[in-house]
């Protein structure tokens, strides 16, 4: 083996990767925050006493969970213009990972409503609380309580899957790196930087997330 | 010349999803056993193997899919090993499944009940016996649903190859796609196939599941 590695090209390009993180790091939220509005929406339709609703539900959460994410990119960026929805690529990348991360952060949120004792409404309702707090306090809070270690790791997964929105160029952290990669040939020390970039990143995002948990949660329970 | 999307396109797609097909076999084969070692290592009374598997794990739970198979497929020239494209893939993945296989699995040993590894202990079994006819049978049975689990996402993820120019499913489609004109026709089609293959899969897995919660 006589490959000498040279690092420097790639740290150079420090700006460059840091500006593809920090987007990395805002779609990923945005579609965190947008997911999980319609994952919730998802889990009470599929919880509806109606069936239409229902079978909308699975229908749904079946297919974006068993397609692939990048088939999902190409048919949303690629496919959608002919049905007249003309998206950038940065608003397809977000819209595609809103709508993956909303089937899967509903199947987890639906377990977590499955927890809340049926006895724990009927209380809420016998001390005269409105409906809405109902479902806000007695059933959605405990019920994110109880799952948000796997919301959380959800959430992971999605911020690392953003790096295939690279493939319809959003400017986010791989296509930094594809770019540098371009410029100085140093394949391999170029992914190898960008992989400890997103180790940082999935470590940071784990932190932030506990912490979030952490004041959400912090409520009394007996 | 514009090709209209008909037949030959789709057979042409599905000659890619045997790639497809082939490499999540594989990858879950060779992912498997080292995932079962992993899973060993991370559970063992040594503790710098537990830490060397805990550093592993992390690092394949901590990092793009994407980025593991571009550092494969960057990676192994240097270590002086010319593959060819699909076999750094395979490597790629099979390392991928390995390190999600291993936290799997670990936590399936750690379920059993620390009486049963004791039990063993007092009977007078080595460890091999202990983890082969004790331990990883029962582990195996409560495994089962999180592992099927996981091949769906091993046959989602073969997807990602597409990106390194793998002819596999995705980017046969990309290429039809990009001869026809019509994306929405023909991602709407890939799309359909992957549901064929990964929809058996998810319906065992939830059904694993039940079976085993009802078991207790």
């Amino acid at each position: 083996m006589d490959y000498s590695f040279d690092f420097a090209p790639v740290f150079q390009a420090w700006r460059l990767l840091a500006e593809g993180a920090w987007a990395t790091t805002w779609i990923s939220a945005i579609s965190m925050a947008a997911g999980l509005v319609l994952g919730t929406i998802l889990t009470a339709m599929r919880m509806a006493p109606v069936g239409v609703l229902r079978a909308l539900a699975i229908g749904y959460i079946e297919i974006i969970r068993n397609t692939p994410f990048l088939v999902q990119v190409f048919f949303i960026f690629f496919g959608l213009p002919a049905l007249g929805l003309r998206l950038d690529a940065m608003q397809a990348a977000i819209l595609t990972m809103t709508l993956n991360c909303s089937a899967y952060i509903a199947e987890i949120v639906r377990s977590g409503v499955q927890s809340i004792r049926p006895g724990q409404i009927e209380a809420g309702k016998a001390l005269g609380l409105p409906s809405f707090d109902v479902y806000r306090f007695i059933v959605f809070r405990p019920a994110i309580r109880a799952v948000y270690p796997s919301l959380c790791s959800q959430f992971i997964l999605m911020m690392l899957n953003t790096s295939l929105v690279a493939s319809i160029s959003a400017q986010e952290l791989t296509y930094a790196a594809q770019m540098i990669d371009n410029r100085t040939f140093r394949s391999f020390e170029v992914y190898f930087v960008l992989g400890a970039i997103y180790l940082a990143l999935s470590q940071l995002f784990s932190l932030g997330l506990q912490l979030i948990g952490r004041s959400y949660f912090s409520y009394p329970t007996k | 010349m514009i090709r209209t999307f008909g037949l030959p396109e789709i057979q042409f797609i599905l000659e890619g999803a045997k790639w497809t097909i082939l490499m999540s076999l594989a990858a879950f084969i060779f992912g498997g056993a080292l995932g079962l070692l992993v899973a060993l290592a991370r559970t063992s009374a040594i503790r710098p193997l537990r830490v060397a598997a805990a550093c592993y794990i992390q690092i394949f739970q901590g990092t793009p899919l994407l980025v593991q198979l571009f550092a494969v497929y960057f990676g192994l020239p240097l270590l002086g090993v010319n593959v060819e494209l699909w076999l750094a893939v395979v490597t790629g993945l099979a390392l991928h499944a390995s390190g999600f296989l291993g936290e799997i699995w670990r936590g399936s040993i750690e379920a059993v009940p620390r009486g049963q590894t004791e039990a063993a202990r007092a009977l007078g079994l080595g460890y091999f016996a202990r983890i082969r006819d004790v331990v990883l049978p029962q582990a195996l049975r409560i495994s089962l649903p999180a592992t099927v689990g996981f091949m769906v996402n091993l046959v989602k993820g073969t997807a990602v190859a597409a990106l390194l120019g793998l002819t596999e499913m995705t980017r046969s489609a990309q290429l039809m796609s990009n001869i026809t004109f019509e994306p929405l026709k023909v991602y709407a089609s890939v799309g359909l196939f992957y549901f064929i293959i990964c929809l058996p899969l998810t319906l065992c897995s939830a059904r694993l599941e039940k079976r085993l919660n009802a078991q207790g």
